[in-house]
């Protein structure tokens, strides 16, 4: 495996690399973008971003109101702290218990091939293509019958969102870590098997302390696409004690009746979680694709 | 009443009196004893009349609609006050979901009805939406809502017309009317081209359009990204070409899709679009208003909802009209709330509907939503100058069902049949073939040319 | 080369994977089935009604000029001119940006953060920022980017964005598309196979979002090739550009699989972009399969419908996938 850590910065400076860093620049100020955009309108009152002849315009006054009302809401407004903490409640297990299904899943794939696995595997991983749109009402019946045999409570839950989100997790997570393991070279399973380790001993010790680049990938990409998913938080959750936050923010940026301002502050305040996440964990991250976790 | 209540939630054979006024011949209603009498009425607290209907509901109340912000929520939360303030021991749980008109909406909910659960009660255009949720399938009549809470006598007639099903029930509780038909009008900008009126036909129309252009004003705004501004345009042209009877028969076979006046309303649309702002799709309905409120165009044909974002906005230097050619017709929507079939709550269900229907929550809910009345009895001073004009019409005017807002045809027919070729034809241009299209779509519907 | 089973521990494997293959079982294939099944039927109103109707509801999408068959069309071309241009973008500027970022930067960690966290956020917020940003305003009243353009003076910069009616597409009247003509090709010199002007803003927003991510691929497939192969390929006398053609190019191919593959069916579904950014456009010019299928399910409830457009896409996708993932077995297989 090759080390993540770049190579040294060179000292010299040339004509080229002028040009190559303004190159970067000018990518880094396109991707920022939309960014300040969001901020500077998010920190504008009601009346100054009304004007949207002066959209690329920093605010005159700075004014927080935009958030707070984006946040807590007001007389006309729900605001998204609900939906926040029902997005914790249903990120955080989901993609905890999603990482581990596909850690065990690509462990077996890869190192414990039974016949037939290959042609299963392409099985498992078409399920991440199919269009959400057409299983939903297939998927509403089927809590709904899952209820009235075991009691157990699946439509507009966490649970039943948390369930959704774990199952169609299971190709990409299992892809992930399928092609994480089977770069780990075969030889340390056959010797520690020598020393009597069994299927479970050798994920304990020996996969699974290895595993850390490819939970990271995982993680960060389960983190985010539960995160922002919109339709299934949309289909089976009709109540605002289970909406996510994807939903509290389209009924605030989805509304015609609300200002840009509030609009764009609760764009940003709802991007927050996973831009952390980006922020702080993004060196793991492509550490972790480094290590061979997305190859084809 | 509150023995005959009481009664009830234990043994369904007695009435359950919501009416103090009403109590109807069959029922069976229970006299207490004496001594039970005046205990009661030593104890009763005539700021709780509640107690009157004996023990309180009690669960939930879940709330679907499309009303997350502004005026409506403001009006929704006016109507949750009085529910409340009549049933507290009910939870209400307000589960609105905003975006397209509805869109979003009623895709979660039909996903959801198809899948066997449903909220307590939820919004819906008074008409043929209701066709969407097949009943008395997934939806049941509230017959007896109307009933117990006396709606037949509230309404006008047009109304009770378009609210009954095609099976003789009623399927929803009207709480407010839209008018679909109004033209509105940046006055400033009129007395800068120096026009005097609005217009009243299309020939005036474009006339009046043609001076605002020579001034240097862009004479309509016009809206297309939300998926049914052009079209909510062209059904204002089409009541205005064919006049109430002509509009009607469209959607009952009556009036022929082939018929030359059809044909014109496609060339008053291809040459109303001729006058618009050229970024048109990107537009939301109310960024097209926003446009007429910055005074960068003059005038915008737009449900009365455009009347609440000229208040949000604190612009008051705008008139209004019926459209052109449709003087004296009401083109109509209205709001409704339905009971489904498998509402986990029904009484609390049938409690929030008979409140829709209430005076007194009508006048709470609609002058902060911007819309008027489904009643007649509610007092016009609570309204504003536009309301007040509507009110008036709304009495006396033809009333003709919206097709674009869920009134006037099957689901199908009006957000795709009717839509689709709309759509392209603002693109295209060509007359024959939208026309055509139309034909065909109202033969798709069962209504063969 | 898997280790040599112990019996029970062959049963205990299968027994490890048997959850998540009754759970897609269920939750992909059955659906899919159910689907399907719902395709062939007359399920026009929300009653759903399960007469069969062959593949009825397939001829309205395919066959003749009815406008449900004209909006199909325009959806197809939609996408493919959509995943077309996206996939063409990303992985030019994903590419380049790996290369340069490649080139010993200072502050690399910062760059690629900043080209990385795009990725973070929901279509819904991209669709409402750029949305913002690309209305166009008028020739004189421009609003949005075209604010940017006018003051730089780059006044023809100015577009229509997403509201541009325009489809780019072969005249017949051209020479090749006289050539196609004459060889019975005719067909393809149509708006039907042309690229809506419109689609660019969506092309711009999406490759906003996830041309960072493009660039982490291959940046990490960069960073795995040995420097001791671009060592080698240099003391052979290799210039920097061949050493790129020749070594490095031929290696980040599985990467670039993998991206179109990742990319792909991102861009074949896409929905949430499309609501919150455009809407179906200016006749139909952004309007795309997944869109189409929602409003024709849920607003029209035109179920079987909306069930048949799910299937087609279904099977582009299935298009997209199959060949690929024949292809990973088999190159594991070689291994």
């Amino acid at each position: 495996m090759t080390t993540a850590t770049p190579r040294a910065p060179a000292r010299h400076f040339h004509p080229l690399r002028i040009a190559l860093y303004a190159v970067l620049v000018l990518a880094a100020l396109f991707y920022l973008t939309p960014i300040y955009v969001l901020l500077i309108t998010g920190f504008k009152s009601s009346t100054e971003a009304q004007n949207i002849f002066n959209m690329w315009v920093p605010p005159d006054v700075i004014s927080f109101r935009a958030f707070q009302t984006a946040w807590f809401g007001a007389a006309d407004t729900v605001g998204l702290q609900q939906g926040f903490w029902n997005s914790v409640q249903l990120v955080v297990p989901a993609t905890l218990i999603s990482s581990m299904i596909g850690s065990v899943n690509g462990y077996i794939l890869a190192k414990w091939k039974f016949r037939g696995a290959d042609l299963l595997f392409p099985l498992i991983l078409f399920g991440m293509f199919i269009p959400y749109q057409s299983i939903l009402i297939p998927l509403v019946q089927t809590y709904r019958i899952f209820e009235q045999f075991t009691g157990i409570k699946l439509f507009s839950t966490i649970l039943g969102l948390i369930v959704v989100h774990c199952i169609y997790g299971i190709p990409i997570t299992t892809l992930i870590f399928r092609n994480y393991y089977a770069s780990i070279p075969t030889e340390m399973i056959e010797a520690s098997r020598i020393d009597g380790a069994n299927i479970f001993t050798i994920y304990r010790y020996i996969l699974f302390p290895l595993s850390v680049p490819a939970f990271v990938v995982v993680l960060i990409w389960q983190f985010t696409s539960i995160w922002n998913d919109f339709l299934f938080g949309i289909s089976l959750a009709n109540d605002p004690r289970v909406y996510p936050i994807t939903l509290s923010l389209n009924n605030i940026a989805g509304s015609f009746h609300v200002p840009w301002n509030i609009q764009m502050a609760a764009a940003l305040l709802t991007a927050v979680p996973p831009l952390l996440v980006y922020i702080f964990l993004g060196r793991y991250f492509m550490r972790g694709l480094m290590a061979g976790s997305l190859k084809g | 009443m509150a023995a005959t209540n009481q009664k009830n939630v234990a043994d369904k054979t007695y009435a359950r009196i919501e009416n103090a006024d009403l109590i109807e011949v069959g029922w069976k209603i229970c006299v207490p004893a004496k001594a039970d009498a005046d205990a009661f009425l030593k104890a009763f607290d005539p700021n709780k009349p509640w107690l009157l209907f004996g023990a309180g509901k009690k669960g939930q109340l879940l709330v679907g609609s499309w009303w997350t912000n502004g005026g409506e929520f403001a009006g929704l939360n006016e109507m949750f006050k009085l529910y409340k303030a009549a049933n507290p021991d009910v939870e209400i749980v307000n589960a609105a979901i905003a975006g397209g008109a509805g869109t979003n909406f009623k895709g979660q909910l039909l996903t959801q009805l198809l899948g066997g659960v449903a909220p307590d009660t939820f919004q819906l255009h008074a008409g043929l939406e209701v066709e969407t949720y097949n009943p008395p399938t997934l939806v049941v009549p509230v017959d007896d809502v109307y009933k117990s809470a006396n709606l037949e006598a509230a309404f006008p007639k047009d109304l009770l017309t378009l609210l009954k099903y095609k099976d003789g029930h009623y399927y929803g509780v009207p709480v407010n009317i839209h008018r679909a038909n109004v033209l509105w009008y940046n006055k400033a900008l009129f007395t800068k081209a120096g026009i005097t009126k609005a217009p009243e036909t299309w020939d005036e129309f474009f006339a009046t359009a043609d001076k605002l252009k020579a001034a240097g004003i862009t004479p309509v705004a016009l809206g297309g990204k939300d998926g049914f501004e052009l079209q909510h345009t062209f059904e204002t042209i089409l009541v205005g070409t064919l006049g109430a009877d002509g509009y009607r028969g469209l959607w009952t076979g009556k009036t022929s899709w082939k018929d030359a006046k059809v044909t014109d309303a496609l060339n008053t649309f291809k040459k109303y679009i001729t006058y618009a702002n050229a970024d048109h799709d990107a537009l939301s309905w109310a960024s097209a208003t926003a446009l007429l409120i910055n005074g960068k165009a003059a005038m915008n044909i737009m449900g009365d909802w455009a009347n609440g974002e000229f208040t949000a906005a604190k612009f008051t230097d705008y008139g209004w009209a019926p459209t052109p050619g449709s003087k004296g017709i009401y083109d109509a929507l209205s709001d409704s709330f339905a009971l489904p079939a498998k509402a986990p709550n029904v009484d609390n269900a049938k409690a929030w509907l008979a409140l829709a229907g209430s005076k007194a929550a009508q006048e709470k809910f609609n002058p902060a939503k911007g819309s008027i009345c489904a009643r007649t009895d509610c007092d016009p001073a609570l309204f504003n100058a536009y309301l007040q004009s509507a009110i008036s019409d709304w009495k006396v005017n033809a009333i003709v069902p919206s097709v674009v807002h869920g009134a006037a045809a099957t689901p199908s027919w009006a957000s795709k049949g009717y839509s689709d070729p709309v759509v392209l034809f603002a693109s295209t241009g060509d007359v024959a073939k939208a026309q055509a299209a139309l034909v065909a779509a109202a033969a798709a519907a069962g209504f063969p040319q | 080369m898997s280790p040599k089973h112990r019996n029970w521990e062959r049963v205990v494997s299968i027994l490890l994977l048997l959850p998540s293959i009754l759970a897609l079982g269920i939750f992909v294939y059955a659906f899919i089935a159910w689907t399907g099944y719902i395709s062939l039927a007359k399920w026009d109103s929300a009653a759903p009604d399960f007469t069969f109707v062959g593949l009825r509801n397939f001829e309205h999408l395919f066959i003749g000029d009815g406008t449900d068959a004209i909006r199909f069309r325009y959806d197809l071309r939609n996408m493919v001119g959509f995943t077309a241009f996206f996939l063409l973008s990303c992985i030019i500027i994903g590419f380049g940006l790996a290369v340069l970022l490649d080139q010993r930067v200072r502050g690399e960690a910062v760059f690629r953060s900043i080209f990385l966290f795009p990725m973070a956020v929901s279509f819904i917020v991209t669709g409402v920022a750029w949305r913002w940003m690309l209305t166009p305003g008028e020739a004189n009243d421009p609003v949005g980017v075209n604010i940017i353009f006018t003051q730089l003076g780059l006044k023809n910069l100015q577009s229509t964005w997403f509201t541009d009616p325009t489809i780019a597409y072969l005249s017949p009247d051209s020479g090749v598309g006289a050539i196609l003509n004459s060889i019975g090709l005719g067909f393809l010199t149509t708006k039907d196979f042309g690229y809506p002007l419109a689609i660019t803003s969506l092309v711009i927003a999406a490759m906003w979002q996830l041309s960072g991510y493009t660039m982490a691929l291959y940046l990490a497939g960069l960073r795995s090739v040995p420097d001791e192969l671009r060592e080698a390929a240099r003391m052979d006398g290799a210039s920097e550009v061949q050493v790129y053609r020749h070594i490095i190019l031929p290696l980040l191919q599985p990467v670039t699989l993998s991206v179109v593959i990742i990319l792909g069916h991102i861009s074949l579904k896409i929905f949430d972009l499309v609501v919150s950014m455009t809407g179906p456009g200016p006749g139909f010019a952004t309007d795309v399969p997944a869109y189409n299928m929602w409003k024709t399910t849920f607003d029209a409830t035109l179920f079987s419908q909306g069930a048949a457009i799910g299937l087609v896409l279904l099977v582009l996708v299935a298009i997209l996938i199959i060949p690929y993932l024949r292809y990973s077995i088999r190159a594991e297989a070689q291994v």
